[in-house]
């Protein structure tokens, strides 16, 4: 089986697979840092549910999660298109996990820092939002590169609601060619050639900011 | 309370599954954790790849490669053999990490140590250094455990019956009154499993940081 005749397919896939990892990992981190800021409120009203979302987000497998809001949300009367339901379900996980690193982020950060701040005489909302955050974002940085990395790949799942991306495309063309050993392989090794590289990066990136703070 | 039944007859299969990487990966991972501490800077980098590449390639496109791909004359692997495999050798790669983790973040002091009263480099290693990275790396371990159970899950594509695929097949044969239950009681048992294990997790953390 020629290699030429299907790696453009696979390689449509691989462009709706980044596209869902774009949505996922800008979206996702978004909603991550509002529940991060949730569940480090001193309002107990808000530290709770913030706290249930993400644990709730965490503890359940994003396959499941991507089966919810593809069978859920029609019933409640919002009609997606496959694409946007993994879309939805794969930046709820996100959320999830990056709100943890964020999280950990902010607290890493000295109290030191907010001691300064407020002798400095900055109120509490420029303290939080130009000294701390800043800092803890920072030391996330590595974390949540290692979690874009982890989300690409989780991409792959988007396969189990029909999605057309990377993994899709592997198994309409192999029950073509009933080429699968092949298939599948070249499958992984584009994953890989993306993920393993961005592994490197990261890896790279925490030395880099480890140095910084020495 | 149909859907709950229908679900936890696939709580075993999701168990097994998990326990049973896990098994795979908690042997699996000791020659690939030696392998990225070796002396040998070609098998250093060797191992390195191989663990990278192990861990850069999605868990479905592992267990599709071994479910459908992989035949040994008329040896092929069934799915529930394809997905214990599969997720066996990742499990492996990242214990392999997490292993290497725990030994990197032990004070040189210590093989010095072990060097200086006269300890083999086998016995500064197997009695010295390892039962302290055993204890620096198991809140690691159990996360990855946690994350484990939940990557069961992905058997389910490749015709494991466990709790995901269950909830699945009842909602099939149950389209007008199943609604999202079957998924919401699988949710559940995740969450319930995970909890515990998270608990016993941080535990452990907080534990050794205190010691530290």
């Amino acid at each position: 089986m020629d290699l030429s005749l299907y790696l453009p397919r696979l390689l449509d896939g691989l462009g709706v697979s980044l596209q869902l990892t774009a949505l996922s990992v800008v979206f996702g981190y978004a909603l991550g840092l509002v529940f991060a800021l949730g569940v480090s409120s001193i309002h107990r009203g808000l530290r709770w549910p913030a706290l249930v979302v993400v644990e709730v987000g965490r503890g359940i497998p994003a396959l499941v999660v991507l089966y919810i809001v593809y069978y859920g949300l029609p019933a409640v009367g919002v009609l997606l298109t496959n694409f946007w339901a993994a879309a939805a379900g794969l930046t709820f996980t996100v959320a999830a996990y990056s709100s943890e690193m964020i999280r950990a982020g902010i607290q890493s950060v000295p109290r030191g820092q907010g001691e300064a701040a407020a002798a400095l005489g900055l109120s509490r909302l420029p303290t939080f939002a130009r000294v701390i955050l800043p800092q803890g974002l920072r030391s996330s940085i590595p974390a949540l590169m290692g979690l874009a990395i982890q989300s690409f790949q989780g991409t792959s799942l988007a396969y189990s609601i029909s999605v057309n991306e990377l993994m899709s495309q592997a198994y309409q063309v192999s029950s073509l060619t009933f080429a699968y050993l092949t298939v599948y392989v070249v499958t992984g090794v584009i994953y890989a050639v993306i993920a393993v590289p961005a592994t490197w990066v990261s890896v790279w990136v925490e030395h880099r900011l480890a140095r910084g703070h020495a | 309370m149909e859907a709950v039944v229908a679900v936890l007859l696939g709580l075993p299969m999701t168990l097994l599954v998990t326990a049973a990487a896990f098994a795979i990966g908690l042997v699996g991972g000791i020659p690939l954790m030696l392998g990225l501490r070796s002396r040998h800077r070609v098998v250093r980098l060797a191992v390195r790849f191989v663990v990278d590449l192990i861990r850069g390639i999605p868990p479905i496109v592992w267990l599709f490669v071994l479910f459908f791909g992989v035949s040994i004359g008329a040896l092929r692997f069934n799915a529930l053999a394809a997905a214990i495999v599969g997720l066996g050798i990742i499990s492996a790669a990242y214990l392999a990490e997490i292993y290497r983790g725990g030994f990197a973040t032990l004070p040189a002091g210590q093989t010095e140590a072990a060097r200086a009263l006269g300890l083999g480099r086998r016995s500064t290693f197997v009695r010295v250094l390892a039962p302290q990275a055993a204890r620096t790396a198991l809140p690691s371990v159990t996360t990855f455990l946690l994350a484990l159970l939940k990557d069961s899950s992905i058997a389910s594509t490749i015709g494991v019956t466990d709790m995901v695929f269950a909830a699945n097949t009842f909602v099939r044969q149950n389209p007008m009154t199943a609604g999202l239950t079957p998924f919401f009681v699988a949710a559940a048992v995740y969450v319930a499993i995970s909890i515990p294990l998270a608990i016993v997790a941080r535990r452990l953390d907080a534990r050794m940081r205190r010691s530290a």
